[in-house]
C-alpha cells in the first residue's frame, strides 16, 4: 500500500499553493518527484493515489510519468549516479571513467547493484560542461572527475 | 571590460539578500516603479537585448506581442538548460539567485504580469532549493508579494521542477510540462504571448536574458547599446568547454573574436592545434580552424555558417575523432526526441545508426549519401526545431571533414580485402 508520510503531506500543501485552484494538475510533476523522494520510485499504487488527489486517472499519471527520464517505475538504488557521457564530458575522457566506475561498482551501465545501493545511469548533459567530466549522485553534483576523486566519492557513501 | 552578469561573483555570501543588497541589489525596482510599465518595456526594446535561450529574438519586441487586455498573464522563466555544452544559467542560479528574482520582478512589471514561474530542469534540484530560500528572503523584505515597495504592483514567484527531458526547454513543451502534461511541443500559432500557460498570455525568457534587465533599467538602454555590436548589443556569457586549458563561463562583449575567447580560457590544451569548434551549443553547425577569428555575435556567426545559439563554445583539438564526436551528439538527439513526429523520431535513430556503421568501418560513400538524404528529409520538416538541431552537427561535420569520414572507409576496404 502507498500513503504519503506526514512530512510529504506538509510539502503537498506548499506545492498546491503554487498553482491556481482549478489548475492543480500542474502539481503532477512535483507530486511524482515527492513520491520518488519518499519511496525511491513511483509504484502503480502511488500513481492511483496521485490521480485521486489531482482528479486525473492513474493511466494519465502513468503516461506523464513515463515521459520523464528521472522517474523510476521500479525500485532503484539508494544512490542514483547519473554520469554524463555527452560532448563536453566525452571530450574530457568520460568514457573511460564511466567504464572504470562500472567495473568498480560491478554493475552494468543502466543497472542497479545487487545490494540495491547504486544505480548507474548514463546521462545526457548535466549543464556543468566547463567542469567536465561530471556526475550527479542523488542531488549532489561532482565535477572535474578523475579516477581518484570517483574513488573518494563512492567510498564515502555509506 | 564591463561585467553585467558575472559582476561581484567572487564576493562571499552573494547568494544572501544582505550581501546582494549591499552591492546595489534590487535598486532597479525603485527606478522601474518610478516609470510607467511601457516605459520600462521601451527601454528594454531600445537596448537591443536579444533572447539568450537560443533563438536570439528581440526581448522587448517579444514582450510587446502580449495580447492586449487579456489577464492574468504569466511569466515563465526558462531554467531548463539542457543543451550540451551549455552551463551558463546554472552558474547564474547558483551564484546569484537574487539577480534573477530582481530581473523577474522588473520584467513582469513591464509586462503587467503578477505571477511568475521558474521552470528548472529536474537535475537542478540543488539550485532550485537555493532559489526557494532566496525567494523566501525576498518575500520577507517586501520585494515579492503585494504592493511591492508601495508601488501598487503585486508579484508572486514560484519554482517548478521538470524531471529529465531536454525537449521541455522548448517553450511550448515547457508550458505543457508546467501544466502537468507530457513535455511535447504545441503547434504555433497561437504563440505563448497570446495563448501560453493556462491559455493566458505568457512571456517565456531564458535565465540570462532576465538577468540583464536590472542593468538596463539602472544604466539605461543607451549605455547597453554602447556595448557589443550594432545588432548584437551588450555582453554575453559564453560557456567554454572541451579542449582548452581552463574551461569556464566567461562574459565577453559581443563581437569578441573566438580566438580571444579561447585565449581567455588559457588557450588550447597541451598547445594542440584547433580542429573544430561548435560556437553555440550542440544544435548549431560546427566550424573549422579557418573561422578561428570570427567575431562572437549573432550576425558574424551566421555569416560564417553557424549560429550563436545558447552561447556554448565547444572546442575540439586535432586529436578529436570527429565521427565519434558527431555520433555522440546524434545519440543525444535520438535520446531526446519526444517521438511526436516521424522524421524526427525515426530520423534521429537512423543518423545514430549510420554514424555507427561508419565508425565500425562498415561504411562506404553510399552511407554518407544516405546520411545526407536522411538529413534532407528531417530539416525543416518537423513540429519543432529539435530535428533541425540533430541534423546540424552531422551535415557540418561531413562538409568540413570528408577525409575523416573517408579514413574509416579506407580502413573498411583494407579490412575487407
Ligand atoms: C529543443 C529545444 C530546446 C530548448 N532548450 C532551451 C533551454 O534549455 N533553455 C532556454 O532558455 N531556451 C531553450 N530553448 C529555446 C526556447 O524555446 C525559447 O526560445 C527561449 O526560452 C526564449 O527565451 P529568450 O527569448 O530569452 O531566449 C529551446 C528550444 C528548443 C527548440
Ligand atoms: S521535432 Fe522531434 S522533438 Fe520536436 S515535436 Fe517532433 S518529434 Fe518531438
Amino acid at each position: 500500500m502507498f500513503a504519503f508520510t506526514k512530512e510529504s503531506e506538509e510539502k503537498i500543501e506548499t506545492i498546491l499553493a503554487k498553482y491556481p485552484e482549478e489548475r492543480k494538475m500542474s502539481a503532477l510533476l512535483p507530486f511524482l518527484t515527492l513520491t520518488q523522494r519518499q519511496e525511491g520510485w513511483v509504484s502503480p499504487e502511488a500513481m492511483v493515489e496521485i490521480g485521486k488527489r489531482l482528479d486525473v486517472s492513474p493511466a494519465y499519471v502513468q503516461s506523464v510519468c513515463s515521459f520523464y527520464t528521472m522517474y523510476f517505475q521500479y525500485p532503484a538504488g539508494k544512490y542514483i549516479i547519473r554520469f554524463c557521457h555527452n560532448i563536453s564530458c566525452y571530450l574530457n575522457g568520460s568514457d573511460s571513467l564511466l567504464d572504470y566506475l562500472s567495473k568498480k561498482l560491478n554493475v552494468e551501465v543502466g543497472g542497479t547493484t545487487d545490494d540495491k545501493k547504486f544505480s548507474l545511469i548514463k546521462e545526457e548533459c548535466l549543464a556543468e560542461c566547463s567542469a567536465a567530466p561530471v556526475m550527479r549522485v542523488n542531488d549532489d553534483y561532482h565535477v572535474n572527475l578523475t579516477k581518484e576523486s570517483i574513488d573518494k566519492i563512492i567510498d564515502s557513501l555509506k | 571590460m564591463t561585467q553585467i552578469l558575472l559582476k561581484n561573483f567572487e564576493v562571499e555570501g552573494l547568494t544572501t539578500l544582505k550581501v546582494y543588497e549591499k552591492l546595489g541589489g534590487y535598486k532597479s525596482l525603485k527606478k522601474a516603479f518610478s516609470m510607467k510599465p511601457e516605459e520600462v518595456l521601451n527601454e528594454v526594446k531600445n537596448s537591443g537585448l536579444r533572447g539568450r535561450g537560443g533563438a536570439g529574438f528581440p526581448t522587448g519586441l517579444k514582450w510587446s506581442f502580449l495580447a492586449k487586455d487579456s489577464f492574468p498573464r504569466y511569466f515563465a522563466c526558462n531554467a531548463d538548460e539542457s543543451e550540451p555544452g551549455t552551463c551558463k544559467d546554472r552558474i547564474l542560479l547558483e551564484k546569484n539567485p537574487h539577480l534573477l528574482i530582481e530581473g523577474l520582478i522588473v520584467s513582469s512589471y513591464a509586462c503587467l504580469i503578477e505571477t511568475g514561474y521558474i521552470y528548472f530542469r529536474g537535475e537542478f534540484q540543488d539550485v532550485a532549493d537555493l532559489m526557494d530560500e532566496a525567494i523566501a528572503e525576498a518575500y520577507k523584505k517586501g520585494y515579492l508579494g503585494k504592493n511591492i515597495l508601495g508601488s501598487g504592483f503585486n508579484f508572486d514567484l514560484y519554482t517548478h521542477l521538470g524531471a529529465g527531458a531536454y525537449i521541455c526547454g522548448e517553450e511550448s513543451a515547457l508550458l505543457n510540462s508546467l501544466t502537468g502534461m507530457r513535455g511535447e511541443p504545441r503547434s504555433k500559432p497561437p504563440f505563448p504571448a497570446v495563448q501560453g500557460l493556462y491559455d493566458k498570455p505568457t512571456v517565456i525568457n531564458n535565465v540570462e536574458t532576465v538577468c540583464v534587465v536590472p542593468w538596463i533599467v539602472n544604466e539605461g538602454s543607451e549605455a547597453y547599446k554602447k556595448l557589443g555590436t550594432e545588432k548584437s548589443t551588450g555582453t554575453k556569457l559564453v560557456s567554454v568547454s572541451g579542449h582548452v586549458n581552463k574551461p569556464a563561463n566567461v562574459e565577453i562583449e559581443m563581437g569578441t573574436p573566438v580566438s580571444k575567447i579561447i585565449e581567455m580560457c588559457g588557450g588550447m590544451r597541451n598547445g594542440n592545434k584547433l580542429k573544430a569548434f561548435i560556437p553555440g551549443g550542440s544544435s548549431v553547425p560546427m566550424l573549422g580552424i579557418e573561422h578561428i577569428d570570427v567575431a562572437y555575435d549573432y550576425e558574424s556567426l551566421k555569416e560564417a555558417g553557424s549560429m550563436l545559439g545558447s552561447g556554448a563554445l565547444i572546442v575540439m583539438d586535432e586529436t578529436t575523432n570527429i565521427v565519434e564526436a558527431t555520433m555522440r551528439l546524434a545519440y543525444f538527439y535520438m535520446h531526446e526526441s519526444c517521438g511526436k513526429c516521424t522524421p524526427c523520431r525515426e530520423g534521429t535513430r537512423w543518423l545514430y545508426q549510420m554514424l555507427g556503421e561508419v565508425l565500425n568501418r562498415r561504411g562506404s560513400p553510399e552511407t554518407i549519401k544516405t546520411l545526407q538524404d536522411a538529413c534532407d528529409n528531417m530539416a525543416m520538416k518537423t513540429f519543432c526545431p529539435l530535428a533541425d538541431a540533430a541534423v546540424a552537427p552531422v551535415v557540418s561535420s561531413i562538409d568540413l571533414f570528408p577525409e575523416d569520414y573517408k579514413s574509416f572507409f579506407a580502413e573498411a576496404a583494407a579490412t575487407a580485402g
